[in-house]
């Protein structure tokens, strides 16, 4: 804090914020700092946002459809300037496919997280707050779910519902929320029986409003920290279940099926399998190196005591 | 005159671990009570036992005249509230002093909580600059003032204070002490303290409670602890501990190693 600093810096880390939304600001400035220090979690970020810009904008991006191909002129064709990644046995644009498919991915990945982390975070809470049978009832049964292989759950409940996206994304996000429960119950565990959460007790607070308000917030951020990391394994077993044919069907431009397509050619055209796997990687990657710099920036047990 | 405070015969029992063996006290309206003892003898837990915090397996804790049952409710936090030991466990690390003190204004419905989080806050000696601060931006006193804060807000006629002031360096110390007597005058609170050190005690306390092993060991005036007139042999020896270390000090060395002697001794 220095005094020649800009005075928006000042007022957003002022010792004596005038309101609740400076707090807020100010708070979320410091994680921002701790973050934006971390060069990879930027290239992550980064990464991130291109996939996001790349999902919203893929109409305008994307130089050919994604699903009609010319089968007469242009099956399997070397990367050039007309087709940037090639084309696969369909006579299609990788390119075009590929920026297609990332609305998918990031569809995956989205409705995973929105589906998976609550149910987990949810169930750890509580399990660890009440403690006694409901404890032992909710993580026996997380711990049935965590017995299970993830991609063979995955794989018999997509044959129980049928292959598709839809039932691929529900289908990972039952065999991903039981790390999540133990997660949040594992943070339950060492906050319940602080003083502060005494302190609301002693205020007359429901054990629900003491979950959800009190024991829920401090739980978050390691939770946002592993869904991030994990993202990469959901982006895998998604795209694993569409190479196995279980998970988007043709002509849905998903990159595992594109990858499970394209491995008849892999010696002789290689961009065919070759450019969707690049994609899986790079995305992965990113989801990585973001979860890296979050766990850093968020870590309850830095910076503050 | 019903007692503010009456407890007949407590119980608490941690794991077939006897923390509490049948304490008995009654409490009159503003009176400040003290209990005292050494580390383990159960002073804490009779507190948390009153809070509801704690397993009771015996007896009766009667506030007001009523019995309280195995669940507290509403009515009993809104008269009951509690300052805890160490300022830097007892407030939320993800919650500003505002959101703090908003809480048990939102859980028991109060209106106009703008104007109550403002007076709160004043009354402590913190002033409105300190509103939006996290707990990590504050002091170890000023976190105690907004515990304190905290627990006045619900307007309690009983404060619980659990060893309020042990964690805090000794010039703080006797300003939260300052800040205590004060608002027990202004609002004739009735306190019951925890603390084991008894300069503290005799400062604050009208009658305590030695207590040892989880039970009483005998029941005094503040006047009498003073003096030095205990009956029981375990209080006699408290006394001489508390007191041992300054004359140790005495023969040899000056009075500035006494002074510093007895500074060291309330910081326990």
């Amino acid at each position: 804090m220095s005094t020649t600093a800009q005075t928006r810096r000042e007022w957003l880390l002022s010792d004596r914020p005038q309101s609740r939304l400076q707090a807020k600001l100010g708070r979320a400035y410091v994680t921002w700092r701790r973050f934006s220090g971390n060069g990879l979690a930027l290239v992550g970020l980064g990464i991130i946002v291109a996939l996001v810009l790349v999902a919203i904008f893929a109409d305008l991006i994307a130089p050919y459809s994604p699903t009609i191909g010319d089968l007469k002129n242009a099956r399997l064709l070397p990367p050039s300037a007309t087709h940037w990644f090639g084309t696969d046995d369909l006579g299609r644009d990788i390119f075009s496919r590929i920026v297609h498919g990332s609305r998918l991915t990031l569809f995956v990945v989205i409705l995973v997280a929105v589906i998976a982390a609550p149910i987990g975070l949810l169930v750890g809470t509580v399990a660890g707050y009440a403690g006694g049978w409901i404890d032992a009832v909710l993580m026996r049964v997380t711990d049935i779910f965590l017995a299970f292989p993830k991609l063979i759950l995955a794989l018999a409940f997509v044959a129980a519902l049928g292959p598709g996206i839809e039932n691929a994304v529900i289908a990972i996000a039952i065999t991903s929320w039981p790390p999540y429960a133990r997660i949040a119950r594992a943070e339950t565990l060492t906050v319940r029986n602080s003083d502060y959460i005494a302190a609301v007790r002693l205020m007359g607070a429901s054990p629900m409003r003491i979950v959800l308000r009190h024991i829920m917030p401090l739980c978050l951020s390691s939770l946002i920290v592993r869904v991030t990391l994990d993202m990469a394994g959901i982006i895998l077993t998604a795209a694993g279940l569409g190479f196995l044919g279980l998970g988007a069907q043709p002509p849905l431009p998903e990159w595992g099926a594109m990858i499970a397509s394209g491995r008849r050619f892999i010696l002789d055209q290689w961009w065919v399998a070759g450019m969707p796997g690049i994609a899986i990687l790079v995305v992965s990657l990113g989801f990585n190196l973001l979860g890296d710099g979050l766990r850093d920036a968020l870590d309850p047990r830095s910076g503050e005591q | 005159m019903t007692a503010a405070l009456a407890i007949d015969g407590l119980g608490v029992v941690y794991d077939h671990y006897h923390v509490l063996k049948g304490v008995s006290l009654r409490i009159e309206p503003g009176e400040s009570y003290g209990l005292v003892g050494e580390s383990g003898s159960g002073k804490s837990t009779l507190l948390r036992a009153i809070a509801g915090l704690a397993p009771v397996s015996a007896g009766t804790i009667t506030v007001d005249g009523e019995t309280l049952g195995p669940r507290r409710d509403k009515a009993f936090h809104r008269k009951v509230q509690m300052v805890f030991q160490d300022p830097y466990g007892s407030l939320h690390p993800r919650q500003t002093v505002d959101r703090l003190l908003l809480e048990p204004l939102a859980i028991h419905g109060f209106a106009n909580a703008e104007e109550r989080i403002v007076r709160a806050l004043d009354e402590v000696g913190l002033g409105s600059g300190f509103r939006f601060r996290y707990p990590h931006q504050l002091s170890g006193g000023q976190r105690q003032r907004v515990a304190i804060a905290r627990a006045l807000i619900l307007e309690p006629s009983i404060l619980l204070l659990d060893e309020p002031t042990s964690a805090l360096d000794a010039s703080v110390q006797a300003e939260v002490l300052n800040l205590l007597e004060e608002v027990r005058r202004t609002r004739s609170l009735t306190f019951l303290m925890v603390s084991h050190d008894l300069a503290i005690i005799t400062h604050l306390c009208g009658r305590l409670m030695v207590m040892h092993n989880g039970a009483e060991v005998e029941t005094l005036d503040a006047a009498s602890l003073a003096a030095g007139h205990v009956t029981q042999d375990y209080s006699r020896r408290l006394l001489a501990a508390s007191a041992g270390f300054v004359r140790t000090a005495e023969p040899a060395a000056g009075p500035t190693a006494g002074r510093f002697a007895s500074a060291g001794q309330r910081s326990i």
